[in-house]
């Protein structure tokens, strides 16, 4: 039973340098790597009735479009590689999200970029790995 | 008993005295307006406000139907308004909400945009003529009335959300033209027959209602608050309403014609903001004066039973409360079940339960806070002017916080224009229920809907909020009749998902999972 270390991803520069330095380590200790992808979401923000209707509608557009354009491309060129990797999308704010996924599978290792694809974002409320390496249960790798 | 009551037992004599009028009627546009749509108006709400005597008042019918309901799914479900509070809690929490399902629409969204078509203008206006007709105690009977609504609600929401409509594009239409029709199917061919004429009634009420309560009242009353605060009687708005109407009316074109989603985006997260200002401004008064919430308190529980000066003593006012409450939290009217059926659950009871906080927050809490400023500032005064609503709660923040009507007449334009967005969507699903959904029945519905903003804005308030009144309160008739016929339904369901949860079968996720 090899470990699994997840890897999270959004569609930044950043990202391809943390699945690089994934698949290098995956490739040398024969990890299974989860590649999570989160799309940011909240259950608590205020809606008009129409938007509520075409939720649902909406929702798998998005999963689609992250299964496509980000997910699936990544996970495939792993496969290629002889890695063994698994792609996960979920909705919800992002690093709380990844770290409940990295729970549900196990993982013993979260690999994620140092900054996001907003930099003004990040100014403002801080970057997704600064929180994940607060609330994170297992050791966080953040590359640069 | 108070005027408004008065002026429907006698409207053929209304509408005899008004149709001539209207040929007199002098150069302004806003009287002209009036003078046309005023005896209809009048003749619609006479018909659904018939009313028995009782004790020497005159009852509304609907009245005593909708508290019946209320009473009897409250002690039906076993006081579900209670038990399931703190469940209520945990559910729009998200205590329960599966991870992988995430990113539909939220117990918490659904609420909230439920509650942003109710919270509004029958909070400020609504209880302001219910507190200076009726008194203080009449706030006893409007909170009890909540609390009652609440399982009314429950009932409503739940079947909206099991007899919804799903469509292969993913989109889904819900409300109680489906479940009085699908639901009622199901007890056999006859019962079939009985359900779609309930369907169809209740979404002609709710095209009538959303162009009533939902539209001329909102438009009206925001008028109102906005002549008040330039200056009154005096102010240079006067007459001016169509003007309002005409720029309220493109303002929701551009959101429902227009599909501009960002006007009503904003507005959806504005609203919201602007109700915790209200309360807390509310509670804040209360606060200051907090050495006169005994004797405020005193007064409404005393005069819920022993009113002074009260037309129609104990039951006068308890006719105002209840009135005031089912016109504010619409239970069992079957209007939120429109809106609550967005949510995606294999377990429709959920829906129903987080549904309880609807009248909750609306009456219990935001209702209960505008009658005690209006009570602890002695901003209330029986011999009031019924039709001033908005004006009076005004003058009762204005009493404590000088610049506060401003800040109202914000609040109250906000409410309005959310109010509207929602009751244009409900108006528009019972519209197209009845006609089909094309490109031409929705746009006449959308530029009927338009053209009403600028009557209700242009007519005096008393005609507007009978008529108002009435085309929500008709709404109950088809819908509470078929929820008698489908409560055993939801108790079936309610029983299993009770013991589910009673007995710790349901899954919790995430932070909640952990705390156990």
């Amino acid at each position: 039973m090899s470990k699994v270390y997840l890897v999270g991803i959004d569609c930044s520069e950043c990202s391809t340098r943390a699945l690089e330095y994934a698949a290098r380590l995956a490739d040398k200790s024969k990890l299974q790597l989860i590649v999570v992808h989160v799309i940011d979401w909240s259950p608590f923000t205020f809606n008009t009735p129409k938007e509520n209707e075409v939720r649902h509608q909406r929702r798998e557009a998005e999963l689609e479009r992250a299964h496509e354009e980000i997910v699936d491309p990544v996970v495939s060129k792993l496969r290629d590689q002889g890695i063994y990797a698994r792609g996960v999308i979920r909705h919800g704010h992002p690093a709380e999200t990844i770290s409940s996924v990295a729970r549900e599978f196990g993982a013993t290792n979260i690999i994620i970029g140092k900054t996001g694809s907003s930099r003004l974002k990040t100014q403002i409320f801080g970057s997704v790995a600064n929180t994940l390496v607060q609330i994170s249960e297992v050791p966080v790798t953040v590359v640069p | 008993m108070p005027k408004s009551m008065a002026g429907r037992l006698c409207v053929p004599l209304a509408v005899l005295y008004a149709l001539p009028a209207a040929a007199f009627a002098d150069e302004s546009i806003d009287s002209r307006i009036n003078a046309a749509v005023q005896p209809w108006a009048d003749l619609v709400s006479g018909l659904i406000f018939s009313s028995f005597p009782l004790a020497g008042v005159a009852v509304p019918f609907v009245l005593v139907w909708l508290l019946f309901a209320a009473v009897l799914f409250t002690f039906y479900f076993r006081f579900i308004n209670l038990r399931a509070f703190r469940h209520g809690f945990q559910l729009v929490r998200g205590d329960y909400d599966d991870p992988v399902a995430a990113g539909e629409v939220s117990h918490f969204q659904a609420l909230a945009t439920a509650l942003s078509g109710t919270v509004g203008l029958g909070n400020i206006a609504g209880v302001a003529v219910a507190v200076s007709l009726g008194g203080p105690g009449a706030t006893f009977w409007m909170i009890l009335a909540g609390l009652f609504g609440m399982s009314s609600k429950f009932v409503e929401c739940t079947l909206g959300v099991k007899y919804r409509n799903e469509y292969t594009d993913g989109t889904v239409s819900g409300g109680p033209m489906y479940y009085l029709s699908k639901g009622l199917a199901e007890r056999g061919e006859r019962f079939a027959r009985f359900g779609r004429v309930l369907a169809v009634l209740f979404a002609l009420f709710c095209v009538g209602g959303s162009i009533g309560g939902g539209n001329m009242f909102q438009a009206n009353q925001s008028f109102m608050q906005l002549v008040a605060v330039t200056g009154g009687e005096n102010s240079w708005l006067v007459g001016m309403g169509w003007v309002y109407g005409i720029i309220v009316a493109l303002l929701v074109g551009l959101v429902v014609i227009g599909g501009i989603q960002g006007i009503a985006r904003v507005t959806s997260r504005v609203v919201p903001m602007m109700g915790l200002v209200y309360v807390a401004a509310g509670l804040a008064i209360i606060l200051i004066n907090a050495g006169q919430v005994p004797s405020a308190l005193a007064s409404i529980v005393s005069g819920a039973f022993s009113p002074e000066g009260i037309a129609g003593g104990a039951i006068g006012v308890l006719i105002q409360g209840f009135q005031r409450a089912a016109f504010s939290n619409e239970a069992g009217v079957g209007s939120a079940a429109i809106a609550h059926s967005a949510v995606r659950t294999d377990r429709p009871v959920t829906e129903g339960i987080v549904a309880l906080y609807e009248p909750f927050v609306d009456t219990v809490v935001v209702c209960t806070v505008t009658a005690l400023v209006i009570i602890i500032t002695g901003s209330w005064n029986p011999s009031v002017d019924p039709g001033q609503g908005v004006a009076l709660t005004s003058a009762a923040f204005e009493s404590a916080i000088p610049w506060f009507p401003w800040v109202l007449t914000v609040a109250v334009m906000l409410f309005a224009f959310s109010t509207m967005i929602s009751w244009s969507y409900y108006g528009l699903k019972a519209w197209t229920y009845l006609f089909g959904e094309s490109v031409i029945t929705d746009a006449v519905y959308k530029i009927l809907f338009l053209l009403f903003i600028v009557a209700g804005s242009s007519m005096e308030l008393g005609s507007v909020i009978t008529f108002s009144d009435a085309m929500i309160f008709a709404m109950a008739f088809p819908n509470v009749l078929g929820m008698y016929f489908l409560m055993p339904v939801v108790k079936r369901e309610l029983d299993v998902y009770w013991d589910d949860y009673k007995q710790g079968r349901l899954q919790k996720f995430g932070r909640a999972a952990m705390r156990d």
